[in-house]
């Protein structure tokens, strides 16, 4: 048997070591998962995580990570504000589709003027929807006390009847046969979300990830306002009493996760994405609770997080087409992690000792 | 609008619409009372599905599918408590990364069982009552786990507010240090509760996929999960309001879907974000009431205790 | 009645925690029918002692025996199977439940709960401490709360109970009546193991005394036989002096630094006490002492003063200023600062840093903050200064907060407060939970404080402690405030008047 004894100071090393040790055991229990679906574990641990960057396509899939890595930081970067201060924003999935039908609805609404200041109006549009649809569970929450959980989450699937909306009929494609789905950005330049530089698959999102990290590590380390949202998730009583203010905080988080999984929308719809289709979110929103968590709240752990994320997406595409693995492999491999991770984190705080009957070792 | 519809036939088809968030809020109660907020229940729900599903086809019956379902629920739901009661992890993110990962285990045990048909459960054969006029529509006209549910229902009730083990369950739900301190154990009746959670998840997962759609597809629980959650506050933690509150739901699902078959003039994506929709405000409203749903809330609710001393 | 078999025995048991020897070798015998004080400093290891008995805890090494056969209870169903009953300090009882369920919850095979609400309201009669079976727990007071507990205990006929410091949640009067209970449970021939650091109960009540010091026995002795000051001298180990005050003098013009007129607030607790009408004033260089059993509103004193409660406008006014509808940011900045009772979770964050935690309060009048960032290098020269003025025994300022003892993290707490030199200074319980030697520390500090010029308000269940520190005082009682009087010549029983008696609960004693 075992006893867990809380440790006076955090362990440093575990908080950084923890990581490592879930991917390593995700990797070890996805292997047996594919060994039960008759794969052979080896071969699809190595096309997942080796392949998209030292194997034959790397060239090209490198590119694609990025891709994928961008939206997912972005998301999780707004998440961990509001996990830290214990606001939980579940239902980013809607904020990223509200983000996206708004961005993608200024730019086609003036379709087809050519102007430099559709792009940046855009990216203040797709913010705004997010911001916007992250408000109502805050505003319930701050009004009501309703479970922002629950409101948030359900505010997803409402929103995913709008995108439905969207893209069979306010943004449906005048031009498109009656198909549904919007006008596609490839061909309006200049409200297009272009690769920047060829190859490597850096957008305007990826920058728009980058300066997020940044300033969210700058806000909790130096800031008051990352003072106050650490405290008020360790504390919550203690926040009160330092003076911070519950709703404006709510509020706040809220609004910062909502605007960035707007952003995050907005550029995957303008850029890689293309166009409003009914199959547009495609679980950044959910996957990125994970890379949240997987980078311990922290934005350069997320940072991490999310490349490692992005890589397991490529790799299981690869796996799918190149091993016949299914794709929904890969997303139980993805709660595995977050299993792991939340199963290790205990070495942080708490020391383990084993104990037999003869007494403590 | 409702031209067209029969009430009875409304009545009775609601009753069945609800049994799957029934079950699930009513676990999902028990788990809530005894001071743990576990937020897998969607994940647990669908593993519920799929295993139940799978287990009804490997045998041909289905009650052994339904006994399948509760036990891929539970499993699911042993993670869940391995987790936040011996490893101390915060309930919030596991509960959520127990909903991630049954929504990709269960598409991946679901491979190849897309388009089987299910054995069918038939209703309970109750003769003549069945017949008599709207009432036999209405009453008499289920299959058993329409009246498994209600029963469970009363059970629940009568566990947690007459017997000893439910005082139990609410004591350590209320202050798990004093519970603690008079030497009960703590995590082991959370365990319990926790996997009984699980399994009713799991049941009405199964009941989804074996009697209500019923075949496999996959993300076939669509958010059912979530709105147990928002029942068991709805129903401040009273298994009877579980009751009203899966019924007003069910409700809601036939209304918007029969009011869809009718080709009623309301656009299809307005009618099918209404249950969502009315979640929420349903919420809202109760939990406005200036904390009198609150205080019936449990005051350990989503604490870890860890006897320190 | 006392009687010469003895029932249970402790024989050099020992218990150690990472870095803490709770009880070491530690020695001791009740007798049948005794009343048997535990007397000890807090951190003494009286708490560690009794869960052992209470078969919440395991010693790791020595043995117990009772009634001469070996007692190694593995839970408390097994001690309460033996006859072992405990009355707690803290953390037994289930607010939302109602009185017969709460005992039903401490009993092995209880009776229905019709008949279970019968013996409740015979044995409560029986032994003088009436008590509604029906009532939920969290509505009732302190002192009611005890009975529940203490009824509990009786329906199991215990041969043993054990009481932990239930003195502290009680009026002068109501202890009166505990203690009337308690003797004639011992003429029954129940033994009470009775722990506690109050000196004068211990000569009032009990038969024999052990007497603990870090973990262990330094003396046994019979109580009536000492005086109160050798016991203290065992307990402490040290000589005490009283704190001295600096010389009064006038400030100013003497119009009152803090105003408080008519303030009612509705409780944010949950079970709460809302205040009502609470009116005081305290002057420049005064210390104002503020009594009251536990739950009757001093949290919510403390919330609404130092902000995290708004009131209305004119109800509270400092320095001159109306501050009702200001944040605790805002009335720091004014001078207004306050310390909370709950040292882990309120006062500060106990995952967060010592420099962090100075941060918390300082950061207004340490002026830390510059545009919205923080300077992290005078967060850190503020939380050191704290620690060394005021003696924090820690390796360090980056140390956590939780890692601290509690004297050691109160000392921090009350010293960051003090060191912003504040003009009003409001501490709820400031010795509460802490040795002696931090103890008289502390009031020294608040007293240093006061004879600088400051306002104080001192909240505390310790009367003992108001008594000697104050220089007037009121008693908050179910959310109302008695006039303030004059410490000097108030006596004991005038105090248990202003307490609210015995809370207007009846004595039915049958005469022992």
């Amino acid at each position: 048997m075992f006893r867990l004894e809380k440790r006076p100071v955090p362990s440093r090393f575990w908080q950084g070591a923890t990581p490592v040790v879930a991917v390593l055991l995700t990797m070890f229990a996805g292997g047996l998962m594919f060994a039960v679906l008759g794969k052979n574990p080896v071969e699809v641990i190595r096309t997942i995580f080796w392949d998209p960057l030292f194997g034959e396509f790397a060239w090209y899939l490198r590119g694609q990570l990025l891709v994928k890595a961008g939206p997912l930081i972005l998301i999780a970067v707004g998440l961990s504000l509001g996990f830290r201060a214990g606001i939980w924003n579940i239902g980013a999935e809607g904020q990223y589709i509200m983000g996206a039908i708004f961005g993608a609805g200024v730019g086609l609404a003036v379709f087809p003027t050519e102007n430099r200041l559709i792009f940046p109006l855009m990216i203040v549009a797709g913010a705004f929807g997010g911001w916007l649809w992250a408000m109502i569970p805050a505003i319930l929450k701050t009004r009501f006390n309703t479970n922002e959980i629950l409101v948030s989450l359900m505010l997803v699937y409402v929103a995913n009847a709008i995108l439905a909306m969207a893209a069979l009929g306010f943004l449906r494609n005048p031009e498109g046969a009656g198909f549904p789905g919007s006008r596609n950005f490839s061909g309006y330049p200049a409200a297009q979300n272009v690769e920047l530089i060829a190859g490597t698959g850096m957008h305007w999102g990826v920058v728009a990830a980058f300066i997020t990290v940044i300033a969210a590590y700058v806000l909790l380390q130096k800031h008051l306002l990352g003072f106050q949202i650490k405290l008020a998730g360790q504390a919550p009583r203690a926040a009160r009493f330092h003076g911070v203010n519950p709703t404006r905080l709510v509020v706040l988080c809220m609004g910062i996760s909502g605007a960035l999984a707007g952003l995050a929308g907005m550029f995957e719809v303008t850029g890689p994405a293309g166009q409003i289709t009914i199959d547009f979110a495609s679980g950044y929103g959910f996957t990125a609770i994970i890379v949240a968590f997987l980078g311990r709240l922290n934005p350069i752990g997320i940072l991490l997080a999310g490349i490692l994320m992005a890589l397991t997406y490529i790799g299981g595409e690869m796996a799918a087409t190149n091993l016949g693995l299914p794709s929904a492999a890969i997303q139980a491999f993805q709660g595995m992690l977050l299993f792991f991770l939340l199963a290790v984190d205990v070495l942080a705080n708490y020391r383990v000792r084993l104990f037999t009957a003869m007494g403590v070792k | 609008m409702l031209g067209g519809i029969n009430p009875a036939v409304l009545i009775a088809s609601l009753m069945v619409a609800s049994v799957p968030i029934m079950l699930a809020a009513l676990g999902e109660l028990v788990v809530e009372k005894a001071g743990v907020l576990n937020l897998g229940v969607e994940g647990m729900m669908i593993m519920g599905a799929i295993c139940g599903f799978i287990t009804a086809v490997a045998t041909g019956s289905p009650v052994m599918g339904f006994v399948g379902g509760a036990a891929g629920g539970a499993a699911l739901s042993l993670i869940f408590a391995f987790l936040t009661q011996v490893l101390l992890a915060n309930q919030v993110a596991t509960g959520l990364a127990l909903t991630l990962f049954g929504l990709g285990l269960s598409s991946l045990m679901g491979q190849g069982y897309n388009g089987i048909k299910p054995p069918l459960t038939g209703d309970v054969p109750f003769g003549p009552l069945a017949d008599i006029p709207g009432l036999g529509r209405i009453l008499f006209s289920h299959d058993w786990v329409v009246y498994f549910s209600i029963a469970i229902v009363a059970a629940t009730w009568w566990v947690l507010n007459r017997s000893r083990a439910g005082l139990i369950i609410r004591a350590v739900g209320e202050n798990h240090e004093a519970a603690h301190a008079l030497g009960y154990k703590v995590q082991r009746i959370r365990l319990a509760c926790i996997t009984f959670g699980g399994a009713m998840a799991g049941m009405g997962g199964a009941y989804i996929s074996l009697v209500r759609v019923p075949q496999w597809t996959d993300g076939i629980t669509a958010g059912a999960g979530w709105i147990a959650l928002a029942i068991v506050v709805f129903a401040s933690w009273k298994p009877w309001r579980v009751l009203i509150g899966a019924y007003l739901f069910g409700g809601i699902t036939v209304l918007q879907l029969n009011l869809q078959a009718a080709g009623s003039g309301i656009p299809v994506e307005y009618l099918s974000m209404s249950p969502y929709l009315i979640t929420i405000v349903v919420l809202v409203i109760m939990s406005s009431g200036k904390g009198r749903a609150s205080l019936n809330a449990p005051a350990a609710l989503g604490q870890n205790f860890h006897a320190s001393r | 009645m006392k009687s010469d078999k003895v029932l249970l025995s402790v024989e050099g048991v020992t218990k150690a925690y990472p870095g803490v020897v709770a009880n070491s070798d530690v020695s001791f015998s009740v007798r049948e029918g005794e009343v048997h004080a535990l007397l000890g400093e807090n951190g003494a290891g009286k708490s560690t002692l009794v869960k052992m008995i209470y078969g919440l805890v395991k010693p790791d090494s020595g043995r117990m025996t009772w009634r001469s056969a070996v007692y190694a209870p593995g839970e408390p169903r097994a001690a309460r199977a033996s006859g072992v009953g405990m009355v707690f300090q803290h953390f037994s009882l289930f607010e939302a439940l109602n009185v017969a369920e709460n005992v039903a919850l401490g009993m092995e095979n209880p009776p229905e709960m019709r008949a279970l609400a019968a013996k409740i309201t015979a044995v409560s009669q029986a032994y003088g401490l009436p008590l509604d079976p029906g009532r939920m727990v969290g509505d009732l007071s302190a002192g009611e709360r005890q009975r529940v507990e203490i009824i509990r205990c009786l329906l199991q006929e215990p041969k043993l109970l054990i009481m932990d410091e239930p003195t502290s949640v009680l009026t002068p009067q109501e202890v009166e009546i505990l203690f009337r209970t308690l003797r004639q449970l011992s003429a029954e021939g129940t033994a009470i193991l009775y722990i506690s650091h109050k000196l004068e109960e211990i000569r009032a009540l009990c038969d024999e005394a052990t007497i603990l010091r870090r973990g262990r026995v330094v003396a046994t002795c019979t109580p009536r036989e000492r005086t109160a000051r050798e016991m203290a001298e065992l307990m402490v180990g040290a000589t005490l002096t009283p704190p001295l005050r600096g010389e009064k003098r006038v400030w100013g013009d003497g119009a009152a630094a803090l105003e408080v007129t008519g303030l009612s607030v509705a409780s944010p607790i949950a079970f709460g006490t809302s205040l009502k009408a609470v009116s005081f004033s305290v002057g420049r260089g005064e210390v104002l002492g503020i009594a009251g059993v536990a739950g009757n509103g001093q949290d919510e004193l403390l919330l609404a003063l130092s902000g995290e409660v708004k009131s209305g406008a004119g109800m509270v006014r400092a320095a001159g200023v109306s501050v009702g509808a200001m944040g605790p940011t805002e009335r720091r900045r004014i001078g207004f600062c306050c310390a909370p009772e709950d040292r882990l979770g309120h006062a500060a964050a106990p995952d967060m840093s010592l420099v962090e935690n100075a941060f918390l309060t300082g950061s207004v009048r340490k002026g830390l903050v510059r545009k919205g960032f923080i300077d992290w290098a005078a967060a850190k020269v503020f939380a050191d200064s704290v620690i060394a003025a005021y003696d924090v025994r820690t390796p360090g300022s980056h140390v956590a907060a939780r890692a601290l003892s509690g004297g050691n993290l109160q000392k921090f707490v009350i010293g960051r407060e003090l060191d912003q030199a504040p003009e009003v200074i409001v501490i709820n319980q400031p010795t509460w939970g802490v040795d002696a030697a931090a103890a008289a520390a502390i009031r020294q500090a608040i007293l240093n404080r006061a004879t600088e010029g400051a306002a104080v308000v001192v909240i505390s269940q310790d009367l003992d402690e108001l008594l000697e520190i104050s220089d007037r005082f009121a008693v908050l009682n179910e959310g109302r405030l008695t006039v303030p009087r004059p410490v000097q010549g108030l006596t004991v029983d005038e105090i248990g008047l202003m307490m609210g008696g015995a809370h207007g609960m009846e004595v039915a004693h049958v005469p022992a």
